[in-house]
């Protein structure tokens, strides 16, 4: 009962591939997609999502099937330890998925306008995953990467 | 954490009588119940009940279900356009992750991030009434200036909050005996006084199941948040205002401040003061001066008595400067 999201599918499943940081929704390490949006799974109980779809970074793809966000990451170097960026991959996936509804953001000019991915934009939207190597450059210039390839094929 | 039952509410009318804590984003108690902070024993899920609409009301307002989330709210095309305030109130707050997370009844009752409430160890009349509060004359910066009482010196942490005080919005709830009633935001929150406990007027198993707002304001909507980092940091101060000029002069201003009290702040005499004036620096300090007559610093949070000047005076030249 106890048992939450994020220790159900490392401890149980032996999905591993979400990490915990914190465990208290402070840095962004355990993202996963919840009916394809982006949350954090050390603060929600497995037992509140009973027939919900959940995706986590093993689901986006594996070594012989990348995902476009996990080869923009390698090709950028988006990493150094490598500790954060499950999370930070599952976490771009689920906000380019908000901007193309047209979610606002803090950076917004005006919020009645639709979105756009400046790269402020992305600074902001991915405020919730942090990287204790501080590979954040590299991370943007992935995501920016990313979402152009992404477009591309859609 | 410590054990606890868990029930899954399957309707509206039967979620009061289940007895037990409600659960809805999970942000806020699932941080705290790891921490036994908070310790209930039996937890009730009410994330599958159907208050999820946002939908017009008879007098040109809006009605919120409480389980709408942070983002969904933000992200309402009728929310950005008539309440633009309180979408960039949302924005302000939490990460991506956490806003999809966060519901509208949640937000209002999260709890204050002071660093003793959060301590098991430490002292803290919120937590365990009676112990004593560690903040007075402890690590006080992130602490209230105003309406503090000998007992607690907390903070409400929400910026939604903030907003939705400016908006005079109602609170729509239900009884665990059936009973329905609305509360307006601005008698929904209490002052710590001696029971800092306490914090809001719901009665045990009451449940939120809206939140109303009434017809749009016109006017300049701005949310100003003043904080430690540029995103993903609670308020030290931040200044929710609507304004709305004519003829050169103010023709009516809303302010509500977040960071400054145990609840979301509004004074009727601040906003008096500045109808049919000017929008001059001289004018907004003597605003200024009358939200902060009362304000009492703790030592660490001193700063923020000049800090709340500087934010209202900088957010109504901004307000007010197309006109
Ligand atoms: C790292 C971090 C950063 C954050 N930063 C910010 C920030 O900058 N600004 C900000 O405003 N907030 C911030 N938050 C707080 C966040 O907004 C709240 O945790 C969230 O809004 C709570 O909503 P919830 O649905 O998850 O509530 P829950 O955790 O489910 O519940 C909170 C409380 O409300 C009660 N409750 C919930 N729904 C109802 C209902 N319908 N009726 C009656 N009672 C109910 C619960 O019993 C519980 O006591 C942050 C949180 C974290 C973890
Ligand atoms: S300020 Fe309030 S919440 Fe903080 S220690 Fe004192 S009593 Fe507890
Ligand atoms: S482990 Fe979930 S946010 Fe840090
Ligand atoms: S790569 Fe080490 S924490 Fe981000």
């Amino acid at each position: 009962m106890r048992t939450s999201l994020l220790d159900a599918c490392r401890d149980h499943l032996g999905l591993t591939g979400s990490k915990k940081g914190c465990d208290h929704g402070q840095c962004g390490a355990c993202t996963m997609l919840v009916n394809g949006r982006r949350i954090n799974s050390c603060l929600t109980l497995a037992v509140m999502h009973e027939g919900d779809e959940v995706t986590t970074i093993e689901g986006l793809g594996g070594p012989a099937n990348l995902h476009p966000m996990q080869e923009a990451f390698l090709h950028h170097d988006g990493f150094q330890c490598g500790y954060c960026t499950p999370g930070q991959i599952v976490s771009a996936v689920g906000m380019l998925g908000e901007v193309s509804d047209g979610w606002p953001s803090h950076a917004t000019d005006d919020v009645k306008d639709g979105a756009s991915l400046s790269l402020d934009e992305i600074r902001e939207r991915m405020s919730g995953n942090l990287c204790r190597c501080s590979a954040y450059p590299n991370i943007v210039d992935a995501i920016e990467t990313a979402s152009t390839k992404m477009k591309e094929t859609a | 954490m410590r054990p606890f039952e868990y029930a899954r509410a399957g309707n509206v009318s039967e979620a009061g009588a289940l007895a037990g804590r409600f659960i809805a984003g999970g942000t806020n108690l699932l941080d705290l119940m790891k921490l036994e902070v908070e310790t209930p024993e039996k937890l009730v899920d009410i994330t599958r009940l159907p208050l999820r609409e946002i939908e017009e009301t008879a007098d040109g307002g809006l009605r919120i279900g409480a389980l709408v989330t942070n983002s969904d709210l933000a992200a309402e095309p009728r929310i950005r356009r008539d309440y633009e305030v309180l979408s960039r109130a949302l924005l302000a707050g939490a990460s991506g992750q956490l806003r999809n997370k966060a519901t509208t009844g949640g937000n209002l009752l999260q709890r204050t991030r002071c660093s003793y409430f959060y301590e098991t160890s430490q002292p803290c009349n919120k937590r365990e009434p009676g112990s004593g509060c560690g903040a007075i004359g402890g690590f006080n910066r992130i602490h209230a200036i105003l309406g503090t009482s000998d007992k607690c010196i907390a903070t409400h942490p929400s910026d939604m909050a903030v907003a939705m005080r400016l908006l005079d919005a109602v609170v729509e709830t239900q009884k665990a005996d059936g009973s329905s009633r609305e509360i307006p935001v601005a008698e929904f929150y209490r002052l710590p006084g001696e029971t800092p406990q306490i914090e809001t007027v719901l009665d045990q198993g009451e449940l939120i199941t809206a939140v109303r707002l009434p017809k749009p304001l016109q006017g300049e909507h701005r949310y100003r948040k003043v904080r430690d980092r540029a995103s993903y940091a609670f308020a030290l101060v931040s200044v929710a205002a609507v304004v709305r000029m004519d003829g050169g002069r103010i023709a009516d201003a809303r302010l509500a401040f977040g960071g400054l009290a145990h609840m979301p702040w509004r004074d009727a005499a601040v906003e008096q003061a500045l109808v049919g004036q000017e929008p001059t620096m001289a004018n907004f300090d003597k605003a200024a001066d009358i939200l902060l007559a009362e304000a009492k610093g703790q030592g660490e949070n001193d700063f923020k008595i000049p800090l709340a000047r500087r934010t209202l005076k900088a957010v109504l030249a901004d307000a007010t400067k197309g006109a």
